[in-house]
């Protein structure tokens, strides 16, 4: 079923040359992301040597149960994202529109799983600035790692958030049967985002939760 | 003039192709951008150029009488952070490169004209942040934003002009982004990478630097603005955060901008000289691969910036000897332009100037880079006026010199109108003349251990700060000469043809001004660039 | 344009799932300086493979591979360089440092 809007700007020559240079696009923006949080990173891995004992502790505060359960949830919404591009390029609309909505619900589990995780921080006075409170050794780098811990993963959830605003954008769009074998690159540049979110997050719950797991605190 | 004359005189282009201010602010044609960007970059230079003057005021008596020091710290601050993100690394690439990177692959706009409107959107919202902060009283930190002082002991707005420039890396990444995807995916049929103007390859060079560097200065303004806003430790040394580690996020982006910064104004120097010399650019080959080699050996040498910050030793010899490792390509560049000088027919109009002057300055500011390379010598000329010195020679020296003159070569295609010669050769004369004066005593004044981001200093000192000021009148005299001449033009210059230099490359062979879609019919490219015939040369 | 078939997707995500579990439980081992290292890499092969995959880097241009192979140069300039100068702070014996 063909959209009525003209599918080829005017500027493209041909419909490949189109979704080639959106591709590229999205590729070219990925790799700004993956610098972006690089950054944070790197400042994870130096302070985390030279405070080793500090992260490993605040590390032990994180709950494993929920940061593993939202990595599962994450990936089961890589999955049903992965879907949603071939149902695109297929132009099987009722799959794109359920799996896209599939994603999002998903996408939110996580992100109410955070809330609640972050929740649990605020509690327990592990939110760094004038409230924070730590009785055992070393509250500086205590402190030190959750202010990275509430940077990545928030800056994490914001690009969660643009992602399921995106979810947003791209279903009626979906509905209406404009994604199909011709054109289908916005669909396809999203997974592209979407995946890339997801890859954040699989290094952020080794990193953030996992090592250091087995030592004494 | 009458009406029937105006009109066979105009034919339809893109400056007369629409009016009224919506087909200006929501163009997503790139030459309008370009213009849009050419007005918002203009503003911030005065905007830095009275900070400079201001500097320069100051300076010219040893006691610190203009102003107190905290207001000396602000002033310093702000010309140096309106300069560098709102002037020098948007400048050619978001006016020169918006206008001409579409033309010369032969394409009717860049891969992502909506996104290219969007980012000078994002400029102009990062240049609010910034202009309401120094409206509010200025940011006194650098604009190096060190911390602890930024995030913790400062009392001046680094919140805000943080965020100023968290948001305008933002356009940076735009434009770079749509450069490498339209010199890749839209060149036109028979335009081979080999076959690509070095402008081009300038442009493909950095924008690579603005992709890969400028999400680091990003997240490094954010978590300045995140500890300094909601009052965390993330480079607070009390809580075990490390300044130093804040020091390489800062400089891994901020060292790659000088080439963001230079690399565009070499690329229009390559068109120039080969313009004007009518005669194909020696080793070319050689030229576009230097491009891409300094992209990335740019990205090797930050540490140099940190020789005297508590750095490891063994980590800043290793930084400086990359760091003169990457003068060999742009040393590359230098000879091969002097290569394609010798034997050609040179000819001196006004962009001829400014690539000469270039060259000169450049290779100046070059090679006292590699002397601030050496880790020996750095350790007592850091923090100096001998820095100072070196990045203006090849920012102020090289990367206006090189925009001056790109603007100049392509203002009768962009404007579709000539300007008056005497009066352009005469300002670019003033340009080199006060540029030299103001800052070559600056060499002598670091050497001699004047300390930069002071406005005290010993009675001995006097003279050479006395000529540095005086010198800085003469070049802005010179930068307000071209601003009236050009806007001049636009109404009473003469019209231009489509090729009034008689230059090779697609930018020529449309018309002046061009048509919105660049180009009647997409042009297939048969020959190789610069291809200029010995029998067109006319003697003397 | 390539089009996966579902059950490659769904080999994946099982693949995926595996290794979640996996280094869940590794992690709670004491393998000393292994742990680390079985972390990263479980992390590094589930980025592989969705990157690959899910992502179709398999089946794309060249030009595509090298930008994500950029893209990972990039980052461990930023981390080898950055590490390297903690790393080796007072390995040259400099008066004061």
């Amino acid at each position: 079923m063909a959209s009525p809007q003209p599918l080829l700007a005017h500027h493209f020559d041909t419909l490949d040359q189109q979704r080639e240079s959106a591709s590229l696009g999205m590729w070219v923006f990925l790799i700004t992301e993956v610098m972006f949080f690089g950054g944070l990173f790197i400042a994870y891995i130096v302070y985390r040597t030279r405070s080793h004992a500090g992260f490993v502790a605040g590390s032990h505060e994180l709950n494993v149960m929920l940061g593993a359960i939202n990595t599962v949830v994450l990936i089961c919404s890589s999955l049903t994202m992965a879907i949603a591009v071939r149902a695109s390029q297929l132009g099987d609309r009722r799959t794109l529109v359920r799996f896209l909505v599939l994603t999002a619900i998903l996408g939110l589990t996580f992100l109410g799983i955070k809330a609640v995780e972050y929740q649990e921080k605020f509690a327990h006075h592990l939110v760094p600035g004038p409230h924070f409170a730590w009785h055992g050794t070393t509250p500086g780098t205590v402190q030190l790692f959750f202010s990275l811990y509430f940077v990545m993963t928030g800056l994490h959830a914001l690009h969660m958030i643009v992602g399921i605003g995106l979810i947003a954008w791209l279903l009626p769009r979906s509905m209406r049967g404009r994604y199909g074998p011709d054109y289908h690159h916005p669909i396809e540049c999203f997974g592209l985002y979407w995946h890339f979110v997801d890859i954040v997050w699989i290094f952020l719950f080794p990193l953030l939760y996992l090592l250091g797991r087995s030592e004494h605190v | 003039m009458s009406t029937t004359e105006r009109a066979v005189a105009e034919p339809p282009n893109y400056l007369s192709a629409d009016y009224g201010v919506k087909s200006w602010l929501l163009t997503t044609d790139h030459k309008r951008i370009a213009i849009l960007y050419l007005v918002a970059v203009t503003v911030f230079f005065v905007i830095g150029g009275i900070f400079a003057v201001l500097i320069r005021l100051e300076l010219l008596t040893p006691q610190g009488d203009l102003m107190q020091s905290d207001t000396y710290n602000r002033v310093f601050t702000m010309h140096g952070v309106a300069m560098i993100f709102f002037f020098l690394i948007p400048s050619i690439p978001a006016v020169l490169g918006n206008f001409m990177v579409p033309i010369m692959v032969g394409a009717r706009d860049l891969a992502f004209p909506k996104v290219n409107l969007a980012s000078w959107y994002v400029f102009v919202l990062g240049g609010a942040f910034t202009l309401y902060a120094m409206i509010a009283g200025g940011v006194d930190t650098g604009w190096t934003f060190y911390t602890p002082f930024s995030t913790t002991f400062s009392n001046t707005h680094v919140v805000a002009t943080g965020l100023g420039v968290f948001i305008v890396g933002f356009a940076s990444i735009m434009t770079g982004l749509n450069f490498i995807v339209t010199i890749h995916r839209m060149r036109a049929p028979g335009l081979t990478w080999f076959r690509l103007p070095l402008f081009l390859w300038a442009h493909y060079a950095t924008s690579l630097v603005m992709i890969l560097g400028t999400p680091v200065i990003a997240i490094t303004t954010l978590l300045l603005a995140v500890e300094r806003g909601f009052k965390i430790g993330i480079f607070d040394p009390a809580l075990g955060g490390d300044p130093v580690l804040f020091q390489h996020l800062f400089w891994f982006y901020s060292h790659p901008a000088v080439y963001i910064m230079v690399l565009p104004a070499m690329g229009v120097i390559s068109e120039l000289v080969a313009a004007f010399s009518r005669k194909a650019i020696f080793g070319y080959k050689f030229v576009a691969g230097a491009s891409v080699a300094i992209a990335i050996l740019g990205f090797l040498v930050w540490g140099h910036h940190m020789f005297v910050s508590g750095q490891s030793v063994y980590a800043a010899t290793i930084f400086s000897v990359l760091s003169m490792l990457v003068a060999v390509p742009s040393a590359v560049k230098i000879f091969n332009w002097a290569a394609t000088l010798y034997k050609g027919s040179v000819s001196f109009d006004t962009p001829m100037l400014y690539a000469l002057g270039f060259i000169g300055l450049f290779t100046i500011g070059g090679l006292t880079g590699v002397m601030l390379a050496t880790l020996g010598l750095d350790v007592h000329v850091h923090d100096t006026y001998f820095v100072v010195a070196h990045f203006h020679y090849v920012m102020v020296g090289g990367t206006i010199m090189g925009y001056l003159g790109g603007l100049h070569y392509w203002w009768p295609k962009i404007s579709g109108r000539m300007y008056p010669k005497f009066w352009s050769k005469l300002a670019a004369l003033i340009i080199f003349v006060g540029f030299n004066l103001t800052f070559f005593p600056q060499f002598l004044l670091g050497y001699m251990g004047m300390p930069r981001r002071y406005h005290v200093y010993p009675e001995e000192w006097q003279v050479l700060h006395v000529l540095s000021s005086a010198g800085a009148s003469i070049l802005g005299v010179g930068y307000i000469i071209p601003v009236f001449y050009l806007i001049w033009s636009m109404r009473y210059g003469p019209r231009a043809g489509d090729n009034p230099w008689g230059a090779a490359g697609l930018e020529w062979q449309t018309s002046s001004p061009p048509p919105t879609h660049n180009f009647v019919t997409t042009p297939v490219v048969t020959t190789e660039p610069y291809e200029y015939k010995a029998e067109e040369v006319t003697v003397g | 344009m390539h089009v996966s078939p579902l059950r490659v997707y769904l080999l994946i995500f099982s693949a995926l799932m595996v290794l979640t579990l996996t280094t869940v439980l590794v992690a709670f081992q004491h393998l000393g300086p292994l742990n680390d290292l079985v972390a990263l890499g479980i992390a590094g092969t589930k980025m592989t493979l969705v990157v690959l995959y899910f992502m179709h880097a398999k089946y794309s241009t060249r030009l595509t591979k090298l930008v994500l192979a950029s893209g990972l140069a990039w980052l461990l300039i930023l981390f080898a360089f950055t590490l390297s100068d903690y790393v080796s702070r007072g390995w040259l014996g400099v008066a004061g440092k």
